[in-house]
């Protein structure tokens, strides 16, 4: 197995110059992905070598981005939307939530709408308002739409190709803060290592079960390093896909550990960790040595990026809640 | 034959047997409220053949058989209209939107359109998808609550009903961009080139959607007909509530040509979205229609338009009726006699019949069918509560199993 060490970045855009080198319907919508390569460069090069029929620099005008992407689907195309900021989809909002997540559903099978929606997200690159936002439970609670996250290189490459292959519409989120961080990618393999809506046991522990997603599995695997010198051993989860979700991926491992941690950048209130909190209790009640911990956003707006990094969980918030189930 | 080749004195036009022109007609200048005088006009409410040097050709090329169709159409829709609010009277229906009174600008936008083109619906195109040849069943059956509208759009180039107002605009205009990128444009291969009409009411010309679509369609020269039917009033908003300026003027600032038609002249509204289908499909971009018509009916049968709206309005509006104008001119004409007419209007009272039998006989779904089509993959959570809600109502099945054993059998 020969393979490269290469950013987040540059893997999703390896894994979509793959997807439109191999599938010729497979087209790319957003502002300035043309000439500028997206505001993260993340489509780099794409329309110089794919043309501009493929790689469409849209006027700024993101429901028009969204609608017309889902329109190119209904005659057959594959659309990758990309949303320039997470704070940024909101007028997209209303096609995502009244057209993409309902047409297949509504017309019994009839409609496919094979549309991936990119989105950076997340803080902690000192950004201005609307840059920073972790909106996933939005899109986890509709259902018609399915929420994954990568959160490393290989992970990247191959998710937005599994993403484009499928036939539902999937909200891909990229976390922003971690584009250029780098891991290896086996770019010659020919096969995905697993499956797109699974999650990956990142490091596996017997004490407490850290369940994570997008930037925060970084942070968490921080954690589980530091607490492992500290004596404790934490299994830690990459859930990958928020909608659907692995809950036998989580509940197996709580079963063994008895403890659960969510940790997420998002605020807690009414949010996948919430939702994970109370999947875990119905089924994991007998299980259960504590109740379920979630290390999470304040509940606030996303603040002034002079404080975010109080708001933001870090290793040394997720250790703190690993100490709290611990305590019981 | 080229628009500047269709001049007033053409030997084109000098045969034409269908037009009879009314000096007063044309020398008066329309008045605002009538649609003004930049509205084009093919018949006047009096069943007057009123010439025009763009569209008389194409109007002129249909033949007495299509023209005679054209009549059918607008009587049968007329006829499932009725039968479906009355059903909706009866609790048979959750809701109607009539379209009582916008018969000709549906079913003439809607007969300009080739097999390959698509329609992008709002909730009220019952007349475009007779068109299409959708069974007005299908819409019935969404109206009812048996289903979502569950239709398959590639089989009749009607797409599902729209309710959110505008979201159409824009899948209409993205899927106009896929018609350029399969090169389905300006081929000159008419059973190849294809166009879409994106429905909206005068209520929608609000939405931001409605406006992105324009920018868009407008950008990329997109081979799409915006079709609105300003039907005056948005629930009980009038126009003056949507828009400043007239709608279609509005096309002006979005690069492409803005057209107001009478929209309860069936002749008008095909000529004109025939000419501008033709010059999307040739790829000359997009344009903007407005059919000025009338909501003649309640918004939907939740509605109480006498809150809002005088009936000296809706009873000046009666007179421009697009079925009886249409029927006059066919009868002067010669084209139909009486004869044609009682037959249609049997075929209404068959259609009826049928409306009704059908609509009382149809089953409700099986509750597990909540359950199907939310995804084509799986998903886990609604496999879950696909199973919770199985294990549930089995429960009942179980509990009631000593008492009555065939249940469920």
């Amino acid at each position: 197995m020969a393979t490269t060490k290469t950013t987040i970045a540059k893997a999703i855009n390896a894994g979509l110059r793959k997807s439109m080198e191999r599938d010729p319907k497979v087209i790319l919508q957003g502002e300035d992905i043309g000439k500028l390569g997206g505001v993260f460069r993340i489509t780099e090069h794409l329309q110089k070598d794919f043309g501009e029929d493929r790689v469409i620099d849209t006027p700024l005008a993101e429901s028009g981005i969204m609608g017309t992407g889902i329109g190119l689907a209904l005659r057959g195309y594959r659309p990758v939307i990309e949303i320039q900021f997470d704070g940024f989809v909101y007028p997209a909002f209303d096609q995502i939530v009244s057209q993409l997540s309902k047409l297949h559903s509504r017309s019994r099978g009839a409609i496919k709408l094979p549309v991936v929606v990119r989105i950076p997200m997340g803080g902690g690159i000192g950004a201005v308002e609307h840059h920073s936002e972790s909106n996933e439970a939005y899109f986890a609670h509709t259902l018609g739409l399915k929420v994954v996250f990568c959160s490393n290189p290989e992970d990247a490459y191959w998710m937005i190709q599994q993403a484009i292959e499928c036939d539902d519409p999937v909200i891909f989120y990229e976390p922003k803060r971690r584009y250029h961080e780098k891991g290896e990618v086996d770019f010659e393999a020919t096969s995905a290592p697993r499956d797109l809506f699974s999650a990956n046991v990142v490091r596996p522990g017997t004490d407490v079960t850290l369940a994570c997603w997008g930037p925060m599995v970084k942070t968490c695997l921080d954690a589980a390093a530091v607490a492992q010198d500290e004596g404790t051993s934490i299994e830690v989860i990459d859930l990958r896909s928020v909608s659907p979700l692995d809950i036998d991926a989580i509940t197996s491992s709580v079963e063994k550990t008895g403890r659960l941690v969510v940790a997420q950048e998002a605020p807690s209130f009414v949010s996948v960790g919430s939702e994970i909190a109370a999947l875990v209790t119905e089924r994991c009640f007998y299980s259960l040595e504590s109740p379920v911990i979630r290390v999470a956003g304040w509940n606030t707006p996303y603040p002034a990026s002079k404080v975010e990094e109080h708001y933001l969980p870090d290793l040394d918030r997720v250790l703190d809640g690993v100490d709290r189930a611990l305590a019981h | 034959m080229s628009d500047t080749e269709v001049a007033a004195d053409s030997p084109a036009r000098g045969k034409d047997h269908h037009v009879s022109v009314d000096p007063a007609a044309v020398s008066e200048p329309r008045s605002a409220a009538d649609g003004g005088p930049d509205m084009v006009q093919l018949l006047t409410p009096e069943g007057e053949r009123v010439p025009h040097p763009e569209y008389d050709e194409i109007v002129d090329r249909l033949s007495h058989d299509e023209l005679r169709e054209l009549y059918r159409d607008l009587v049968l829709i007329r006829r499932v209209d009725q039968e479906a609010t009355a059903l909706q009277r009866q609790g048979e229906l959750g809701l109607w939107a009539s379209l009582l009174g916008q018969e000709a600008a549906q079913i003439g936008a809607g007969r300009a359109m080739r097999r390959q083109d698509h329609a992008f619906p709002g909730y009220r195109e019952h007349g475009i998808a007779w068109t299409r040849g959708l069974d007005p069943m299908r819409l019935i059956a969404m109206y009812r609550g048996v289903d979502r509208g569950a239709w398959d759009p590639a089989e009749f180039g009607f797409h599902p009903y729209t309710i959110v107002i505008g979201n159409q605009a824009l899948l209409g205009t993205g899927y106009a961009m896929g018609i350029q990128r399969d090169g389905a444009v300006g081929t000159g291969d008419e059973s190849r080139d294809a166009a879409v009409i994106a429905c909206m009411g005068d209520g929608a010309t609000a939405q931001g959607d409605n406006n992105e679509a324009f920018v868009f369609a407008g950008v990329y020269n997109s081979p799409i007909v915006f079709f609105c039917q300003n039907n005056q009033w948005a629930i009980s908003e009038p126009n003056e509530r949507q828009t400043r300026a007239p709608i279609y003027k509005r096309a002006d600032g979005f690069g492409f040509p803005g057209i107001r038609v009478d929209g309860n002249d069936v002749l008008g509204v095909y000529a004109v979205v025939s000419s501008m289908l033709d010059r999307a499909r040739s790829g000359e971009g997009p344009s903007l229609i407005e059919a000025y018509t009338y909501r003649m009916a309640a918004h939907t049968t939740s509605d109480d338009p006498t809150k809002y709206r005088i009936s000296a309005e809706v009873e000046v509006w009666k007179l421009r009726d697009p079925i009886a104008r249409y029927q006059r001119w066919l009868m002067s004409e010669g084209i139909a006699d009486a004869e044609f007419f009682e037959a249609v209007d049997r075929e209404a009272d068959e259609l009826g019949e049928k409306v009704r039998r059908e609509t009382v006989g149809m089953t409700d779904p099986p509750t597990s069918d909540m359950f199907d089509h939310v995804y084509d993959g799986p998903h886990r959570q609604v496999e879950d509560d696909a199973a919770a809600f199985a294990a549930y109502q089995a429960s009942f099945e179980d509990a009631a199993e000593p008492a009555t054993t065939t249940k469920g059998a």
